[in-house]
């Protein structure tokens, strides 16, 4: 049944009518701030400077505690972001705040890397979200964001300009995190010398087409202040936790033989106008940005390059489902031919093995029967040989014997008549037929 | 990569409180809150749900002071039992004292009219899921608007009617199929027609039925975020359902102008609660859980119809369930159960 709707396309959508007593939603806003309240804030910041710039300083005194860690050492081999979650508790506001180092920045000797590892960590970080909120089954509310709501860039006080490792990475973030430049450490810089140095700044930023983030101006009981602020940019900061006794109250300030910088004085530096703008007046509007803007923008891209495209007015509903699924299948009939191929590519290998391992077999035999054959042909020549050898032997036996004999009937020829008779009693007959034979 | 740490030793679990002797102004982001809140305005639709006489346009116009029910807009539309439930939706801008609010009144003239009233609260449903359907397709595109328009339906007030009895059949199919898709808001129409005595064995009555049938109505018991929530909700529960009277004409009583209902025997006083607990109603709807009710549609209603949804689409598009790491991989059976129940 198809619904109608009347009076909803008057105008901007609705009539307005007016009410004729108190109703009492005028508590909504109330009730929605309650309901935050019950539920707890979440604040992330990234601190992105050089090792030394005073980052972990500055965010203690920003949050009026002491967060843990000792300086980093300036020997690190590459950029790591390091991140620690704090609870903090002002009357019934909790705030579950996370600050994110980066560590070893801007001390490699090449740095052509650096900031890919600081933008590699943001969009892991939306990637997350990205990740819950595709889930089918999601809990969003209870879901910590852990999305970078502001990165706090420290620029080296040289009063000269920026540098290009900063311009570089401030250009590969701007898109994707709302950027406050600050001045850190600026007691090293004279008045004069930071006035001009913060032109210098903004007007690099400008030409270089970087986008750092400008408070918002449209809603009228803060555009005043924000666009003050706005022109302030970027912030002159001094932190300290220490305090020291100026009059009779104990401030933060950073004592030095010469003088005194307050942390908390407007005229010494920006730090108040910062604290101002992040946490007192913009935490909220920070925040939105990067769900509204950053993030929307991560998603688009993301979806995109994976291949969703969204769906003509007259098309099916849930293309991302199908588009998955088309995909999922593309990938798994991939998979399945490289399967097959490698399956082809094996038993190609294991025929070949067998054949080269046939070849060497026959080899084999016939290097045994080869030898066989010799040995055999070895064999007769040896026993032709042998036959040879026999023969000779023989033969030589016959000699001697003939010899013998003849030697013998040539010593009876001479006495033969008693060795006749001897030699006929001693000879055998054939001897003595023989030994006739010799006489005629 | 990140760990929870008390930037002082103390004991694990408590809040780090900031040093006095700076403010640092973490508090403020509830000003902030608000402002933004102020600048954007609230949304909030209410869907009316009862057979025809009931009130229901007048309770509407007697909540928000205004006349901002279907009636009042249409005001030449003679007053004829229309043959099916049709549903007819209406928004208005009302403000108050700056807070700005986008209205909807969803009015649903034709419901149990019928002789033969069998499934009629499908178009009802189909409406509720036609605009959780609205959202998710907003939601899931790929170039979204900033702030998705909520047309979701957040509240739907049941109108019973007052007979002293019982629930009808009607009544308790109604309310358990659509407890499950939406916040019913159960109330008892034109309680003039009771006496206290009777008021009280009925509600009574109606909240054996409810629990019978294990129909859950606003609040729910399951939803109730802690100890002093449930305190609040159950002495909600107790009262449930309200006996409400509807009015908007003004009478003079003592001296004063108030809404009421002027009879021979006596004038009701809308707002006063010895005599009807309209106040009650009102105040749970609009002055105090006006956000959670919409919380919990956002975040329970919604997030339950977008899951099935997508595990819908999930059988849908493949021939054997999907083997990577779904959340939820429901059954058949089900799934189908649940279509049927739907359609």
């Amino acid at each position: 049944m198809a619904s109608t709707e009347i009076a909803r396309q008057a105008g901007e959508g609705a009539r307005g009518v007016p009410l004729s007593g108190h109703v009492g939603f005028d508590s909504m806003p109330d009730q929605l701030v309650n309901k935050s309240v019950n539920h707890g804030f979440c604040f992330n910041i990234l601190c992105v400077g050089e090792t030394g710039l005073g980052k972990s300083t500055l965010m203690d005194t920003l949050f009026n505690t002491k967060f843990e860690g000792e300086p980093t050492q300036h020997n690190q081999p590459g950029v790591t972001l390091k991140s620690n979650t704090y609870e903090l508790q002002e009357s019934n506001v909790r705030l579950k705040l996370t600050v994110v180092n980066t560590v070893g920045f801007g001390d490699q000797i090449n740095k052509e890397d650096s900031y890919k590892s600081i933008v590699e960590f943001i969009d892991a970080q939306f990637e997350a979200y990205l990740q819950e909120e595709l889930k089918i089954k999601r809990t969003l509310h209870s879901y910590h964001d852990t999305r970078i709501h502001a990165c706090l860039y420290f620029i080296a006080p040289t009063g000269h300009s920026l540098k290009s490792l900063d311009l570089v990475t401030m250009k590969k973030l701007d898109s994707k995190v709302n950027i406050i430049p600050i001045i850190a450490k600026s007691d090293a810089i004279s008045k004069s010398e930071l006035a001009k140095f913060k032109i210098k700044i903004t007007s690099e930023l400008v030409s270089n087409g970087v986008q750092i983030y400008q408070f918002p101006t449209d809603d009228e009981s803060v555009a005043e202040i924000n666009s003050t602020m706005n022109s302030h940019l970027p912030f002159a900061v001094v932190g300290s936790t220490e305090e020291v006794k100026i009059g009779n109250k104990m401030v933060k300030a950073r004592q030095y033989p010469w003088g005194t910088v307050q942390v908390e004085n407007e005229t010494h530096c920006d730090f108040v106008k910062l604290r101002e703008m992040l946490i007192r007046v913009n935490m909220e509007d920070l925040r939105e940005q990067t769900h509204t803007r950053h993030y929307e923008l991560y998603r688009r891209c993301k979806l995109e390059e994976m291949g969703f495209k969204d769906t003509d007015p007259d098309s099916k509903p849930f293309s991302l489902q199908e588009t998955y699924e088309a995909k999922r299948n593309e990938f798994m009939g991939e998979l399945q031919k490289k399967e097959e191929e490698m399956r082809q590519m094996f038993v190609q290998r294991v025929k070949e093995k067998e054949a080269e391992l046939k070849e060497a077999e026959k080899e084999l035999h016939e290097k045994f029967d080869r030898l066989k054959k010799l040995h055999q042909d070895e064999k007769k020549k040896l026993e032709e040989k042998k036959k040879s050898l026999d023969d000779e032997v023989n033969t030589f036996k016959q000699k001697k014997t003939a010899a013998e004999l003849l030697q013998n009937q040539a010593q009876q020829a001479g006495g033969s008549t008693t060795l006749k008779r001897d030699k006929e009693r001693k000879n055998p007959p054939e001897t003595h037929l023989f030994m006739m034979n010799v006489v005629f | 990569m990140s760990e929870a740490t008390k930037p002082q030793p103390q004991a694990k679990g408590e809040k780090t409180p900031i040093s006095d002797t700076s403010y640092v102004g973490i508090d403020a982001i509830l000003e902030q809150m608000r402002r933004k809140a102020m600048k954007q305005g609230f949304e909030f639709n209410v869907m009316v749900v009862g057979q025809s006489g009931l009130g229901k346009s007048t309770l509407m116009n007697t909540l928000f002071k205004s006349k901002v029910s279907r009636k009042s807009v249409q005001p030449n539309v003679e007053e004829r039992i229309p043959k099916t439930v049709e549903i007819k939706s209406v928004s208005h801008d009302v403000e108050e004292k700056g807070v700005r609010m986008k209205l909807t009144v969803i009015d649903t003239p034709g419901f149990g009219d019928q002789i033969n009233n069998e499934n009629c609260w499908q178009p009802i449903m189909k409406f509720i899921n036609d605009q959780y359907e609205t959202y998710l397709q907003e939601e899931i595109n790929i170039n979204r608007k900033k702030r998705i328009p909520d047309t979701r339906v957040h509240c739907c007030i049941y109108f019973i009617p007052p007979t002293g009895h019982c629930l009808r059949p009607l009544d308790v199919e109604f309310m358990r199929h659509l407890s499950k898709v939406v916040n019913i808001v159960p109330v008892i129409a034109k309680a003039d027609t009771l006496t206290l005595e009777e008021r009280d064995s009925f509600k009574k009555t109606i909240r054996e039925e409810l629990r019978a049938n294990g129909i859950d109505v606003y609040p729910q018991k399951e939803f109730d975020e802690d100890a002093e929530d449930r305190m609040i909700n159950d002495k909600i529960r107790e009262m449930i359902p309200f006996a409400v009277v509807g009015s908007d004409q003004e009478y003079q009583v003592n001296g004063k102008r108030i809404l009421g209902r002027k009879t021979k025997w006596g004038t009701i006083e809308v707002e006063n609660i010895a005599h009807c607990e309209f106040a009650y109603l009102r105040d749970l709807l609009i002055r105090t859980h006006m956000q959670n009710i919409k919380d919990i549609t956002c975040s329970i209603h919604y997030e339950t119809y977008r899951v099935r949804r997508l595990n819908e689409s999930n059988i849908l598009f493949t021939s054997n369930p999907p083997d990577h790491p779904a959340p939820a991989t429901p059954q058949p059976n089900g799934v189908a159960a649940h279509r049927s129940s739907v359609e």
